[in-house]
Parts: structure tokens; C-alpha cells; sequence
């Protein structure tokens, strides 16, 4: 395009329109807006030819991982009729724009989704530990998951009461968009590689333990939360340490001795989920009637304040749904800490409307669990149990 | 002496000033330079290329990633996660974009309609992101020679280089704004000139950064059949001329050199010989040292290697710069041996082993085997060059003026959107709302019109970073001289002596000057009250009270009444003095006078009574 302003003409390329306005990227580089009167076609640009498809030698002597993409920011683009950052990227992709994975093991990619990680949702957590179980059953020595950091906790929590893995299933996201040459991305996927090569044998999810790049933490996929917006170190394990770390760029794995090893049993999937459960987060004041719209569900976790407690006032009401079939279980916004209903008259007036105590879940681990427990357990009496039970390293036996 | 006419000397320049903003460009924190010995932490991170828009890593990153290195940040309390690279943007501060367009229509350029806002890759450690956000604001200004300005862009400091990999995030996102002319010079001076003339604008807002290192321009060069090459960071107004006549004499010499080479058929043989084995037993503490020692032969190059192409710069230098990429500490070439410590026999020998006559230049570059290899083919590369002239490059600036090479001139494919901030229209009304300032210049001609302050005087005030101050004052009703005097010299000289002028507040020094206006001190008595606040700064009460405190204490009030006793008693004192010098004794006893009152009184009144009374004396 010849873009004409103030008495001078400049060329561009002409992007794309928005609000009215057209965007041209000048030859110097730079984007502007303008109005499209200001600008006129002087030719059409001859086709890109399409990105060179770089090869990644995959050296056969190295063992088998399969790399399930999901979308997320450790593979994301620019996407120019909107200016967004958008998942693009292919697990594909990730090998080309990360070549040193390649001394790593071998990578076989599949891709089960290409979504935002707010898009998520239980049938993909499915179709996602489907996928890992395939592939641990065709013999990889471990599976890297990418992932979204928004909702990764659910998703690892979910497939951590799915599946029983003897070999490494590992998380992995960014916080910096993989656009930029500060992303946290390439780091954080050397480091899932060596951890999923490595000796442990559960689900886990794996980002920067820092602000430096030195240093990734392994998080246990039912204790492990995102506890900040925007930071590289943005996932911790809560109640508990993790379950160990990796050093960059040396890629050395530690492990503490709770972490599952590998070899531990025989992989197994259970993919049964029951969807008509939610999470309500109670705040003061928040009026009884909020509890109608989940009428009807099988199951409720409620994330209490304090030591697990709701305004008087909602225990008829929460008694009336109980008696009606729908589990609830308590867990607190304090997320560090055990759920106690036993101190006040409140607690106990919960426990004799028949709340399940959460113990120390997180309440997003506690609602996954829900859906799995009630899914897998027709028995009421007997999910209340599982609720209360260590089933996936969810529940700790001491708070320390 | 060079004709710059024939030799077709192009030049255009790029200031980069940074803007006095109350907050950085894309965060809310302040734009305040700390010293690193105030950081709160540090840490540390890796930058890597990445493919940009139009799927290329551009030459510029690629060229800085020959090196893979970890870059380690300091941190202050001034400092958020923004520029720690682990927070998305603030949007534009509004406040640097109306100083960008109020500079612009200075310049009589046109806006955009629709800024947007874009991420330059910089992978050199500068920016924790990888890039530096950069918005181009206008287009097509004009100087007064003619001469066309290009654009205006707005865009966020680097971070300050502290050593090697080291850098404070301090400077980090302050906005600065860069300016790039078209290549319309076409004499050293000229450069000079126009770089001094948009200066002289920028500071015209009052709303830009004073201080060395708060402007820097770039300067491009080119000569017919050179290349154009980008010298940046020249921080000082008086090196600019020097810099593009030094740029000029190595373009010159480079074209010399390539046509010496052509004429005696030069080539650059590209089999590199592992000569390590033959400086087994040498003297060079370098070579001794090294693992592995690499040759490289040039055939032809014999004196053209060591020629001077700029004061104290050599085609060796500039070898010497490609392979110091490599991370070795640099190179050594058979037209300097022997020298540091190689011996005449080592070289007779090292041309013996690889076969060089003597016509042909040897280099050798002693290392690790790995970066030994890397900066033998850097070597090659450079001397390639050498045989088509003069590489387009961005060099930085070192002292006196010459240049070193820093890096291939950046392509267009190092920009693509920052998509975390938004586009900002500029529309009519925005635009019609900038008032442009009075220029600087346009100010000291109307401050000696309007005030009578002479001409040196009036410029002085009008560039000088107490300008503000001196308006308020004149606003106030102070005399216009007393004002620039005080404001300037008198602050200066005190300075100079050791007095801590800068704690004495400006409200303080407005009281003072007030009061000096209403006749209740003294021109002769400010120098010791501003010391005297200078003293007592940080201390109680209100700027007015203070300078009444001061005037008490340093120029306590005398009545007319005082002043004819002392005059009378000093007069007295000295009668054989007075009658012997008759009125010739006016001067020396007004001295005498003055350090009794201390300045509590104007010195015309203090003359006059003190003439009053020699005349009674000697009638």
C-alpha cells in the first residue's frame, strides 16, 4: 500500500481492518492506523512461501515421550485480525521452535485440543486422560501434557483421580507468551522432558519455582495451585513441598521421598465423571437463594470461610438438599489449613445438615474429586467416605 | 581535508531523549534513576530469538545469539513486575504521548490517526521481555534548514548496562522518544547543527530529561559506494562532527583497502590450520594458555591488515570485533608480530607451517577449540567483506570519536504487535488541544527585549533548568536581573565553593528573592542567605519564616538612623585616611562599611550616606 500523510508518501503492507480503521504495517516496521482513504494499493504481495518445516533429528537411542497439546500460552501466536495472542501451535510446533528437546528423548505429538485454557471443560478432561492412557499403554516412557496455566489444576487434579500411571505425567505451561524471547516456555518444557525421562511415577505439574530461570518446581497435581496472575512462579504446592525440582540449565532432577516412583503399579483408567457438580464460593451476606440454581446437582463443594462455615441462615436449606441427594462438601478460602466443623455451632450445624467435611482439599481438587467420587461410586453413603479419603495424595493425614 | 561533496557524504540522525514524566511509559513507576548500591534484589534470566511476525529471526537477534548468555538484573523499590518481565503492560501513560505530540507539532509534523504500539526484538539483555516497546506518533516534520524529519516514535528506555551481562532496571520504561531525519546532511557540521537545533526544542517543552546520558543520538553514515552505517549512543552535542568526519575517513580507508585487494587479487582461503602444536614452547601468555590456537590465511592482505583506516583503529580492529563475538578476547595478525610476546622465529615459523608468503596476512585466535572455530570463521567473514568494501553495520562509539562494531544493521522483521496494549486514537480534537511551546530560543530574544538582561544572560536563563523558577520569580515582581543573577551565577558560584545550594528549597529561594525585592535585605547580603538555608536545610518552619530567620541572623535590620552611626564611627576612625585621599577614599571605606552591615542594607543607600558624610568631613 502507499500510505500518504503530511506531504509524505510511505509503502506498507496493509494487515488487516479493524473499527474502521486499517492497519498497515510500513516498511520500516512499524504498525499504524489510518483511515482507508489515506492509503491505495500499488500491488499485491507475491505468496509467503509457507514457514520452512525445520526438521528435529529425533536421535532413536533416546527414550519415547509423547508430547499431548492442549493450546495454552506455551504455544501461542499472534493472530493479526485481532491483535490477540492466540493458541496456534501444534505439539509439532513446539519441537521446532525448541530443538534442544531433541537430546532429550524422542517426541511423538498428538494433540487433543487447541483451545484457551478458560475453554476447558470435563469431557476434555477426558478425551485428555484417554489420550496420556493410550499412549503409557503403547509404552512411552512418559507423557508431557501442555497446557493452559488458567485451569491447569483442575485439568492434572482430574487426571490425577483418573488415571494410575507408572510413569511420569507432566503439566506444563508458560506465563510469557512463547512470541517473546523472555517466555518461560522453552525452560519450562526442557525441564517437564527431563522430569518426564526421570523416575517419577505420578501426574504432576511442572513450572518455574522462580522469578530466575534456575530452577522448575514438580507440583503434585491434586495440591498444586496458580497463585498469582502473572508471575513465572506463579504455581505452588499447598500444605505441602513439592514433590521436587529440576535445575536449569543443567536439567538434574531431585525428587523428595513422598513423590511416587516410577514402576509403581500398573497403569489404570477410570474416565467415569459426574458434570452436575459445582463450586460455590460463599461470601458475607450472600443470600440462600444462590443454593436454588444447583437444584438438582449431585453434588456441591462449598468453599467456606475460616474453618468451613456459611451464614446460619443456609442451613435449612442446605439440610432440604442433602435430604434431596445432592453430596456437600466443605472446603475453606483460606486454601491453607483444615476444614474443622467441630469448634463452633455453626460447623456443627452443618455436620448435622450433613456436610462432608473437606479435610485440607483445595476446593477446586475437592470439586474435581466430587465429579470422579460420584461418577465411580453410586452409593451416597460411601462417596461421603471417598470424600474423606486419601485417594490421590489430595488429603493430608497431618497438617504440618 | 575531505570534499564531502565529491565524496557524497550522507547523514541523517536519530535523538533519543527521555521524557520527565511523573511515571514510566507502561507501569506506574516512577521514572527516578537510582544508584545500584540502593537495589533491593537481584536476578537472572535467559533471552532467546524467537521467529517473529513474518516468520524470520532477524539478523541483528540471530547475530547476539551467536553467544548464549544468562543476563542478571538489579532491582529497586522503585521498580514493579512490569519491568521484571512478569506483568503484562499499563496502558500508554498519556502524559509521555502529549509531550511526544506537542513535540511534534513543534516540528510541524502530522500524527497518526491510530498509534499502535510495537515489540522491537532486542535480545541483548537490555529489556527483561526480550523487546522493547516502540509506537511511531507522527510523520514528516521539517527543520529549519530544510532538512525533513522522518518520524517521531515514543518508546521505553532500555535497561541500564552495568557491567558485561549485568543490567538495573531502574532506567528500564522510561519513555523516550526518537526522532530520525532523513539523510539530509551532507557536511560534519551539519549534523552538529541540526542534532543542536532539535535539542534546543526538546528541552523548549520543559518536560524533558536533563543530564548526560538522558539524550543520545544515532548517527547514520554513508559515502558514495560505501554503506550506510549506524554509529549509536554519541552522548556528547560537541563529538557529533567528529564522529561522522572519523566514520567518513574509515569508509574512505575501507575502500582503499578493498581496491588494494583487488588489485593484487587477495582471496581468503577458508580451510582454517590448527597451529596450537607450533606456540607449544612460546613467551605469550596468552597463546601459552590457550587450548586451541587457529590460523587464518588471507592471501594478499599482506599491510592491509594494519593499515589505519581511523585513529587507532585497524582492519585488524575490525576482525578483531567480529570474533570477540565468539567470546574470545580478540585476535593477533602477522602485519603487528612479532609483539606481545610472539617472537620473530614464531612467526617465520607460523607463516612456514601454513604457507603464507609475504604477501599474505596470517591471523590467529587463540581460545577454547569451540570458540577458536567460531571467531577463525568470524575472521573470514570480516575479510570477505573487506573484498566489496564497506559492510552496513550498527557500530557504538568510543572515545574521541572512532567506532568498534557492534552488530549487522537490524532488518524490518525485528517488530511485530505488542499485543498487550492498545491502540490510542489521535484524533482532531487531541491533536488541536497540544499547545506548542515558546522555543528556547524565541525566549532569550524576548527576555533581552522584555527584561533588558543581556544577550548572554538571557540565554543562559532560557536554557537553563532554572528557567521555571526564574518566571515565577519575575512573576512575583522581582527584578529580572536580580532573578537570573541569583538564579544562575550566584547559585553557581556558590556551589562551587562547597555550598549545598540544591538543598535550599525553591519556595525558599522565591521568599528570599521577594524579600530582597521589598527592601528588607540586601542584593549584597543573598550569597550568605542561601548559605545560611543551605546550612539550616531540612529544618523547621515555613520557606517564609526560614528566610525571616535568616535575614535575621546573617542581615539583621538596620535603621537609617544605624547607618549614619556606623558610617559616622568608621569614617571617624579613619580621618587621616579620608582627609588625605579626599573623596578617592569613597571605595575603600564602602568595603569596610558593607562587612559591618552585612548586606542589611542596598549598597546605594550605604554610598550615599557615607559620601554625605565625607563631604561634611572634608568641606
Amino acid at each position: 500500500m502507499r500510505y500518504a500523510n503530511g506531504g509524505t508518501a510511505l509503502t506498507g503492507t496493509y494487515i488487516t481492518k479493524r473499527d474502521g480503521m486499517a492497519v498497515v504495517k510500513l516498511d520500516s516496521g512499524y504498525n499504524i492506523g489510518t483511515s482507508p482513504e489515506k492509503i491505495e494499493l500499488v500491488g499485491r504481495p507475491a505468496p509467503q512461501p509457507p514457514a520452512g518445516a525445520g526438521v528435529v533429528v529425533q536421535n532413536p537411542d533416546l527414550p519415547d515421550l509423547a508430547i499431548i497439546s492442549t493450546g495454552g500460552t506455551i504455544a501461542s501466536r499472534v493472530d493479526y485480525r485481532t491483535g490477540a495472542v492466540m493458541s496456534q501451535f501444534s505439539a509439532n510446533d513446539i519441537l521446532r521452535a525448541i530443538p534442544e528437546l531433541g537430546e532429550i528423548a524422542r517426541y511423538r505429538d498428538r494433540q487433543v485440543a487447541s483451545i484457551l485454557s478458560e475453554n476447558m471443560h470435563p469431557a476434555l478432561w477426558q478425551e485428555l486422560a484417554r489420550a496420556v492412557y493410550d499412549e503409557i499403554r503403547a509404552g512411552v516412557s512418559g507423557v508431557i501434557i501442555t497446557h493452559g496455566t488458567d485451569t491447569m489444576a483442575y485439568s492434572a487434579a482430574a487426571l490425577g483421580f483418573m488415571l494410575k500411571t507408572p510413569v511420569p505425567v507432566v503439566f506444563v505451561g508458560s506465563q510469557r507468551s512463547a512470541d517473546r524471547p523472555s517466555s518461560d516456555n522453552a525452560m519450562n518444557a526442557l525441564c517437564s522432558a527431563a522430569v518426564a525421562t526421570g523416575d517419577l511415577g505420578e501426574v504432576a505439574v511442572l513450572m518455574h519455582a522462580t522469578t530466575n530461570d534456575d530452577r522448575c518446581a514438580i507440583h503434585r497435581a491434586t495440591r498444586v495451585r496458580k497463585m498469582h496472575t502473572s508471575r513465572r512462579d506463579a504455581f505452588q504446592s499447598m500444605g505441602m513441598a513439592p514433590l521436587g525440582y529440576v535445575d536449569y540449565p543443567a536439567l538434574s532432577v531431585t525428587l523428595s521421598d513422598e513423590a511416587v516412583r516410577r514402576g509403581t503399579g500398573e497403569p489404570e483408567i477410570h474416565d467415569a465423571l459426574e458434570e452436575r457438580c459445582a463450586l460455590l464460593h460463599f461470601y458475607p451476606g450472600m443470600p440462600s437463594c444462590v443454593l436454588d440454581a444447583f437444584e438438582g446437582y449431585a453434588g456441591l463443594v462449598i468453599s467456606g470461610t475460616g474453618l468451613g462455615h456459611v451464614a446460619t441462615e443456609w442451613i435449612p436449606r442446605i439440610r432440604e438438599m442433602v435430604a434431596d441427594g445432592t453430596t456437600i462438601v466443605m472446603t475453606s478460602q483460606c486454601l491453607h489449613g483444615r476444614v474443622c466443623d467441630r469448634v463452633y455451632n455453626t460447623g456443627r450445624d452443618l455436620l448435622s445438615a450433613g456436610v462432608i467435611e473437606g479435610e485440607d482439599m483445595l476446593p477446586e481438587a475437592a470439586l474435581v474429586k466430587l465429579m470422579w467420587v460420584l461418577g465411580n461410586e453410586p452409593d451416597p453413603e460411601k462417596a461421603g467416605v471417598l470424600m474423606q479419603t486419601d485417594l490421590a495424595g489430595e488429603i493430608r493425614r497431618r497438617s504440618v | 581535508m575531505m570534499n564531502y561533496q565529491e565524496l557524497g557524504l550522507k547523514a541523517g540522525i536519530e535523538i533519543h531523549q527521555q521524557l520527565d514524566t511523573a511515571e514510566k511509559l507502561f507501569c506506574r513507576c516512577p521514572t527516578l534513576l537510582r544508584d545500584t548500591a540502593e537495589r533491593s534484589g537481584e536476578f537472572h534470566r535467559y533471552l532467546r530469538a524467537t521467529e517473529s511476525e513474518l516468520g524470520e529471526i532477524d539478523r541483528a537477534a540471530r547475530e547476539e545469539m551467536r553467544l548464549v548468555r544468562k543476563f542478571c538484573y538489579y532491582t529497586y523499590d522503585t521498580v514493579c513486575l512490569v519491568e521484571h518481565d512478569e506483568e503484562p503492560p499499563t496502558p500508554m501513560n498519556p502524559e509521555a504521548l502529549e509531550v511526544c505530540l506537542t513535540i511534534a507539532k513543534m516540528l510541524g509534523m502530522t500524527p497518526v490517526e491510530q498509534v499502535h504500539t510495537m515489540r522491537k526484538l532486542v535480545i541483548d539483555g537490555s529489556n527483561t521481555s526480550g523487546f522493547q516497546r516502540t509506537a511511531l506518533v507522527a510523520l514528516s516534520g521539517s527543520l529549519p534548514d530544510g532538512c525533513l524529519i522522518e518520524t517521531i516514535c515514543l518508546e521505553e528506555e532500555a535497561a541500564q548496562r552495568v557491567e558485561d551481562e549485568i543490567f538495573s532496571l531502574d532506567r528500564l520504561g522510561i519513555p523516550l522518544i526518537e526522532i530520525t531525519t532523513a539523510p539530509c546532511m551532507h557536511t560534519p557540521e551539519a549534523v552538529q547543527q541540526v542534532a543542536g537545533h532539535i535539542g534546543m526544542v526538546l528541552r523548549s517543552t520543559g518536560r524533558v530529561k536533563r543530564g548526560l546520558g538522558t539524550i543520545r543520538q544515532d548517527v547514520n553514515v554513508s559515502i558514495a559506494d560505501g554503506a550506510r552505517v549506524e554509529i549509536k549512543g554519541v552522548q556528547e552535542l560537541d563529538l557529533i562532527a567528529e564522529v561522522v568526519r572519523r566514520e567518513v575517513e574509515r569508509q574512505v580507508g575501507l575502500l582503499a583497502i578493498r581496491d588494494a585487494l583487488r588489485e593484487r587479487g587477495a582471496r581468503v582461503d577458508h580451510t582454517v590450520v590448527d597451529v596450537t602444536a607450533l606456540f607449544s614452547g612460546t613467551a605469550s601468555a596468552i597463546l601459552k594458555k590457550a587450548k586451541s590456537i587457529l590460523a587464518v590465511r588471507l592471501y594478499g592482505f599482506a599491510g592491509l591488515v594494519g593499515r589505519e583506516i581511523q585513529p587507532g583503529r585497524r582492519l585488524g580492529s575490525e576482525m578483531s570485533d567480529y570474533a570477540k563475538k565468539c567470546g574470545v578476547g580478540g585476535i593477533f595478525h602477522t602485519d603487528e608480530l612479532p609483539a606481545y610476546g610472539v617472537t620473530a622465529d614464531e612467526v617465520a615459523c607460523l607463516r612456514e607451517f601454513v604457507g603464507a608468503g609475504e604477501n599474505d596476512a596470517v591471523v590467529i585466535v587463540a581460545a577454547t577449540r569451540q570458540r577458536a572455530g567460531c571467531a577463525a570463521e568470524q575472521v573470514m567473514i570480516r575479510a570477505e567483506m573487506a573484498l566489496s568494501g564497506v559492510p552496513e553495520e550498527t557500530r557504538k562509539m568510543l572515545e574521541e570519536g572512532s567506532t568498534a562494531y557492534m552488530r549487522p544493521l537490524p532488518g524490518a522483521a525485528r517488530m511485530y504487535p505488542e499485543t498487550d496494549v492498545f491502540e490510542v486514537e489521535i484524533d482532531a480534537a487531541r491533536w488541536e488541544r497540544i499547545v506548542v511551546p515558546e522555543l528556547l530560543t524565541d525566549r532569550a530574544e524576548r527576555f533581552v527585549r522584555e527584561f533588558g538582561l543581556d544577550e548572554t544572560l538571557a540565554r543562559q536563563v532560557a536554557f537553563s533548568e532554572r528557567l521555571p523558577m526564574f518566571e515565577k520569580a519575575v512573576a512575583a515582581g522581582v527584578r529580572p536581573t536580580t532573578a537570573a543573577r541569583t538564579l544562575l551565577a550566584t547559585c553557581r558560584e556558590l556551589a562551587r565553593d562547597g555550598v549545598a545550594v540544591g538543598r535550599v528549597s525553591e519556595d525558599e529561594l522565591l521568599a528570599l528573592l521577594s524579600a530582597v525585592e521589598a527592601g528588607r535585605a540586601a542584593k549584597e547580603a543573598i550569597p550568605d542567605l542561601i548559605t545560611e538555608l543551605a546550612r539550616t536545610a531540612g529544618g523547621d518552619g515555613a520557606p517564609l519564616d526560614r528566610v525571616d530567620a535568616a535575614i535575621e541572623k546573617m542581615a539583621p535590620a538596620v535603621s537609617e538612623a544605624d547607618v549614619e552611626a556606623i558610617v559616622r564611627r568608621i569614617v571617624a576612625e579613619r580621618e587621616a585616611f579620608a582627609r588625605e585621599k579626599g573623596m578617592g577614599a569613597l571605595g575603600p571605606l564602602m568595603g569596610i562599611v558593607m562587612q559591618e552591615i552585612r548586606g542589611s542594607v542596598d549598597g546605594k543607600v550605604v554610598s550615599e550616606t557615607l559620601r554625605r558624610e565625607l563631604k561634611r568631613l572634608l568641606a
